[in-house]
This record gives structure tokens, sequence and C-alpha cells, in this order.
């Protein structure tokens, strides 16, 4: 209950939310650590530190590349876990959730990962190849350990699943904005609308919508209709072109009204 | 059992925007698995449009090369478009015009699969799209030649390996968007549920015939079954004539590469690369590193070179139903040659993995007892890659010419 809870809070005195995402140690963990901080001093609520993996089957090309980079630069799972409990202690008012596909849990034994990851005060998992049938163990054992099993909306779900798949989540829903993968623009129109309210009734977990979300004016439409924007791709291309300290003034920009 | 698990293998590890499409998919299958008039269909146009049943061919001059048990050959390079893999593309495309859907997308690995996708795609008047890694795009360039010439669009794959697991990743990654219009035909007994064991369906045709086959010609049951092992589709499917009968050694052939001990290979279940994981929907024996990476992998056959291997496949190795041998690059070619200099027959290079494990067997065998070798391929249409990987000198001379007459204009 710990991260619902503090969003909720935190919905008291904002509008909406900001979920941003990262590839650990791309393009390096000292790149990692000015990024995070920009996000921290800017007043990001929530930061998916992605494990990078080498099939990440549900992400788009920047995001897959970012995990390739990783790799091939030599990054593994121990200086994740090591790097992640670096910026949990260094930034106490961010909520720090893994991101990543379940062999990496699975090769490092769920338990050891999970309680690895409760420990270093880690708020939630996400893990999008594990679906509810074959992850409710690991889903059950995260929510004994306090970390928000974090499942999983998409425009393809009906009603009936969308309050299967809650049954086994915590923290909040992540809401996948639109079918494909990470990176590609999602239109903001009725459709989505209607898409939203499905889900909202569907829960009374708050709603993080991501997926093609990168502009202020996404951010705006979303307002009212969920609960947090999650920006993915968008801040790496950002951190790519302009270097870590852009990404400070964009964060900014997405809540300016 | 849980649903879609082999022992502790399989399972459905797909992203959430993907479940409503499974859901669908393990209708129409499990629809179509009850209806007997859809196994007739299958079996009348597999009849009509592949030349089933293929032969299995007594192997007298290598039997007697051997001086050991009688080798019989299945004939699966006889199949239209030269594989067994126009089994499985088949079957499911007589699924498709059931879900009523207008477009295929495929992996593919040597193209042999892309190939037979696009040739159904042509025939069913489907729209296709075929994934291919770049390294396997620029190896197998007859096959991408092929594809295109039947209509398919083949998008090369640039990352990771950029061979067949990266190609499958992105057939994914197209699939999450299309879903709505487009079947995913994946290429063999991998993968989440219910593709394992639909595709095992499918290429279960090779095995009834094969049994019935070694019945009427050796007057009893093989002593011996030797298939290749990439994926496992087409030892799924002879397997699986004689999986009740215990006395039939099923022996399944994976690739050796230039040898365990030098990392370069692709065996799962022989040596100990290889660990239990979950990658590209299902769960496995994956070759992967301590942190759950997956490594890359090599065989002189594009169609071996592969991570992971069928849960069913998995399972029937712990319980030890089939054993697990591996073959070397060098030993395929040695096989290779010796069938075409026998026999006339030319196996693919991902079946000669095959005939080098039976070529093994077959002097302890005695002279009243059978061995059957499942020839899933042709290898006549790969010139390009077995030339090559004989080096031989006058091809070569051939390539250099004819390079430069097209340079000239």
């Amino acid at each position: 209950m710990k991260l619902q809870s503090d969003l909720l809070h935190r919905l008291e005195e904002k509008p909406i939310l900001l979920m941003t995402h990262l590839v650990l140690g791309y393009p390096s963990f000292a790149t990692n650590r000015e990024v995070i901080r920009q996000m921290a001093d800017n007043g990001v609520d929530c930061i998916e530190l992605q494990i990078p993996f080498s099939e990440p089957m549900a992400d788009g090309p920047v995001i897959l590349k970012a995990n390739q980079d990783a790799l091939a630069a030599g990054v593994r799972v121990r200086d994740c876990l090591e790097f992640a409990a670096e910026m949990v202690a260094a930034h106490p008012r961010v909520n720090f959730l893994f991101m990543t596909y379940y062999n990496i849990v699975f090769r490092h034994g769920e338990e050891a990962f999970l309680e690895h990851a409760a420990r270093i005060g880690i708020r939630g998992t996400i893990i999008p190849d594990l679906p509810p049938e074959e992850g409710a163990d690991l889903h059950r054992r995260s929510s004994e350990l306090g970390l928000a099993p974090i499942m999983f909306f998409t425009p393809t779900s009906t009603d009936s699943r969308m309050r299967e798949v809650a049954d086994q989540g915590q923290g909040f829903i992540y809401v996948v904005a639109r079918r494909g993968v990470t990176g590609a623009p999602t239109e903001m129109d009725a459709g989505l609308a209607e898409y939203l309210g499905r889900c909202r009734r569907a829960t009374d977990l708050p709603l993080a919508v991501g997926f093609g979300i990168s502009r202020r004016e996404d951010v705006a439409m979303l307002t009212g209709r969920a609960d947090m924007a999650v920006i993915g791709t968008a801040t790496i291309r950002l951190v790519d072109e302009q270097g870590p300290s852009a990404v400070g003034p964009f964060i900014a920009g997405l809540l300016k009204s | 059992m849980k649903k879609g698990y082999f022992g502790r293998w399989g399972g459905t590890y797909i992203p959430e925007v993907l479940h409503q499409t499974f859901v669908e998919l393990r209708q129409a299958y499990e629809d179509a698995r009850r209806d007997p008039a859809f196994w007739k269909e299958y079996v009348e146009l597999m009849g009509n449009y592949s030349c089933r049943p293929t032969p299995l061919t007594l192997a007298e001059n290598l039997s007697r090369h051997f001086g050991g048990g009688r080798i019989f050959i299945k004939r699966e390079d006889l199949n239209h478009t030269g594989a067994h893999k126009a089994n499985n593309v088949m079957g499911q495309g007589l699924l498709v015009r059931r879900m009523g859907k207008k477009r295929v997308i495929a992996e593919t690995g040597a193209g042999q699969h892309g190939v037979a996708t696009a040739t159904m795609a042509a025939r069913f008047g489907f729209e296709c799209t075929i994934y291919m890694g770049e390294e396997d795009v620029a190896r197998q360039r007859p096959n991408v030649f092929w594809m295109e010439k039947l209509g398919a669009t083949v998008v090369p794959v640039r990352d990771g390996a950029r061979t067949l697991k990266d190609a499958i990743n992105e057939a994914f990654r197209d699939w999450v968007t299309s879903m709505d219009e487009t079947h995913y035909v994946f290429g063999t007994v991998c993968g989440p549920h219910p593709f394992p064991e639909m595709v095992a369906w499918f290429q279960s045709i090779i095995g009834q015939e094969a049994r019935q086959q070694i019945l009427e010609q050796h007057g009893r049951l093989p002593e011996r079954v030797f298939a290749c092992v990439g994926g496992g589709s087409n030892a799924m499917g002879i397997f699986q004539g004689f999986l009740e009968d215990a006395d039939v050694q099923l022996v399944g052939v994976e690739a050796g590469g230039k040898g365990l001990d030098t990392g370069e290979h692709a065996s799962r279940m022989v040596g100990d690369t290889a660990a239990p994981g979950v990658a590209q929907g299902y769960r496995s024996m994956f070759l992967q590193d301590e942190d759950g990476q997956m490594l890359d992998t090599h065989s002189i056959a594009a169609g071996l070179d592969y991570v992971g291997i069928s849960p069913i496949l998995a399972d029937l190795g712990d319980s030890g139903r089939v054993r697990f041998e591996a073959a070397t690059d060098r030993e395929v070619l040695d096989a290779l040659t010796l069938t075409m200099r026998t026999e006339g027959i030319i196996p693919a290079l991902e079946s000669a993995h095959a005939f080098v494990q039976a070529f093994k067997e077959a002097p302890q065998m005695d002279d009243d007892q059978a061995l059957i070798i499942n020839m899933s391929g042709r290898g006549d249409k790969d010139i390009f890659t077995i030339a090559h990987a004989f080096d031989d000198p006058s091809w070569k001379e051939f390539i250099i010419r004819r390079g430069e007459e097209y340079s000239k204009r």
C-alpha cells in the first residue's frame, strides 16, 4: 500500500503526477546519475529504472537500442542493483521502481531479486512479459515484501480482463495508451478518452498512462482523466540529442499550463 | 498441469496487449482441433499442393556402407518449397482463413519458413511481411529473392545478433500493433502457448506417415529415429509417430557448431551452456549468461542457429524419452558429402546433423533393425550456402565472374 497511498497523498497537491524512465547504464551510470538528479529536482514523482535485457520484445527502437548499448558496454545486473540502491538513498522523495523483463528476475532468483529490491527501498516492479497467469506467485510475494506489482491495462483489454488484472495489481495501473511498442506518438482523441473512462471504472488504483506521451499538450490532455503521465522514450531521445542538462527544463516544461 | 505447460516448460509470457489475441487464437485452434473436417481438409491440401505423403526411402547404399541397421530416410525435402516447414504454414493458413484475418507475418532464420509463409500467403491471398535478421538476409539471399518474388515484404532486422531470435522479437513488435487483422505464423514448436502445441499438431503428419510406412516396408517399428533440432518442429513432427512406442529410441541432434568447448554452437540440451529461462514468450532451456542475457549462437546451418528449444522437447529430454546429441559443422559436411555420393540425395545442412548421428550409430545395429532419419529439407536450393561451406573453388570463380559481369553494366 506504500506506493498507492504516497501517490494519493501527492494527488492532493497536484493535478497530475509524472513518472519518467531510463535504461540503467545507458549511455553510462554517470549520465543516469545526472539525469535522475534533474528529474528529482524538477518534482518527478516516480522513476522507472529499466534493467537492460537482450530481448526487450515490448520496447520500440529507441529503448531497444539503449538496452543493447548498455549490455554491449558491459552493464551487469549487480551494477544495476547497486546503482539503484545509491539513487534511492540520494533521492528519498522519489518513488523508484524496477522495470525489466522476467528472465532477469527469474535468472537472479525471484526471492533474492524481490528481497533485494525491497531492502534497498524500491517501491514496485514493472515486468511487461509477466501476465497475471504466469506471475501470480511473484506478485503475491512482492506484495508481502511491500513492493507494488504494477499491472497493465491496454486498449485490447476487455472490461472483465481489466478487473482480473487489477486484482493482482498494487500501487497503480500502467495504462498502455495504444497498441504497439514504446516510442511512437499517441493520438489524443475521443477514443482514448473513452478508453480511459473504461479503465477508471475498472479499478480504484491510480492510472498511469504511458506510450507516446512526450509533450506538454499530452500531459495537459491527461490531466483530469488519469493520475500520472509516463514519459519514457522522450527523455532517452532528449539525452541522446542534447545531453543530461536538457532533462530538467524539459520536465519542468511538461507541467506548465 | 497448467494449460500450455509441458512438465516445467512452456507457458504464455506475453505482453498484456496480446492477451485478447491469444484468447482468440487458442479458441480458433481448439475449435479446429475438435473438428475432424479441418484435419481432413489439411491432409487433402497437403496431398494436392505439397506432395504428401512424402516417401520413406530405403537408403540401401548407405546401409551397406555402414554394415549395420537398415537406414530409411523420411523425405520431407520433397514437400513444396523444399522442407517440412510447409506442413506448419499451410495448417496455419487454413486457420487464418477461419479467423478471417487478411495479413500474415513471420520470422525466418534460414529463410525456409519465410519462403513457405510467403508461398502460403500467395496461395491464400494474404498480405505478407517477413522479418529476417540482417545477417541471415546476407547469407540467404536466394530465399530473400523468392520471398520477394512471391509477393512478400522482407524486413531486415538490424537489432541484437541480427539472427532468428531478433527476427522473432521484431515480428512480435509488429504483432502488438497489428493484431486485429494480422496473424503471426510462428515457425516452430516454441513461443507462447498455443504455438508449441499447435505447430507440433500440424507437423505430426510426418510421424503418422512414417509410422505407417516403416510398418509396411520393414514389417515392424524402427529401433531409432533421428532428427535435427533447432526450435524442434521437424523432430516433434516425426517423434510424435513413435512417442508411445517405448522401445523406439528418439534422438534429437543439435548444432555442435565449431565444437561444444569453443562456445560457438547452438546446443541447449547437450553440454552445460544452457540454463532454464524465459524469453520470446516461453519457458525453456536457453543459451544465456549468468545474468539471463541471451548469448550469440553459431551453426553452419542457419535453421539451427537459435538460443531456445521447444518446451515440449525440453520436457521429453527431462523424462529421458528423447536423447540429445550434437553434431559439429565439420561432421555435417562429411555426412552431406557421403549422402550425396552414395545415394544421390542432397540433405539441407540442418538435416545433415541428423545424418551425422545416425551414421555414428548405424554400425552398432543389426542388419534386421531399422533406423529412420528425418530429412527435414533439401540442400540443393541452398547452393550458395553449401558451396560456400565446401569452399568450392570453381563455384567461387563462377561467382566472381558473374559479379564482374554485373558490375560492368
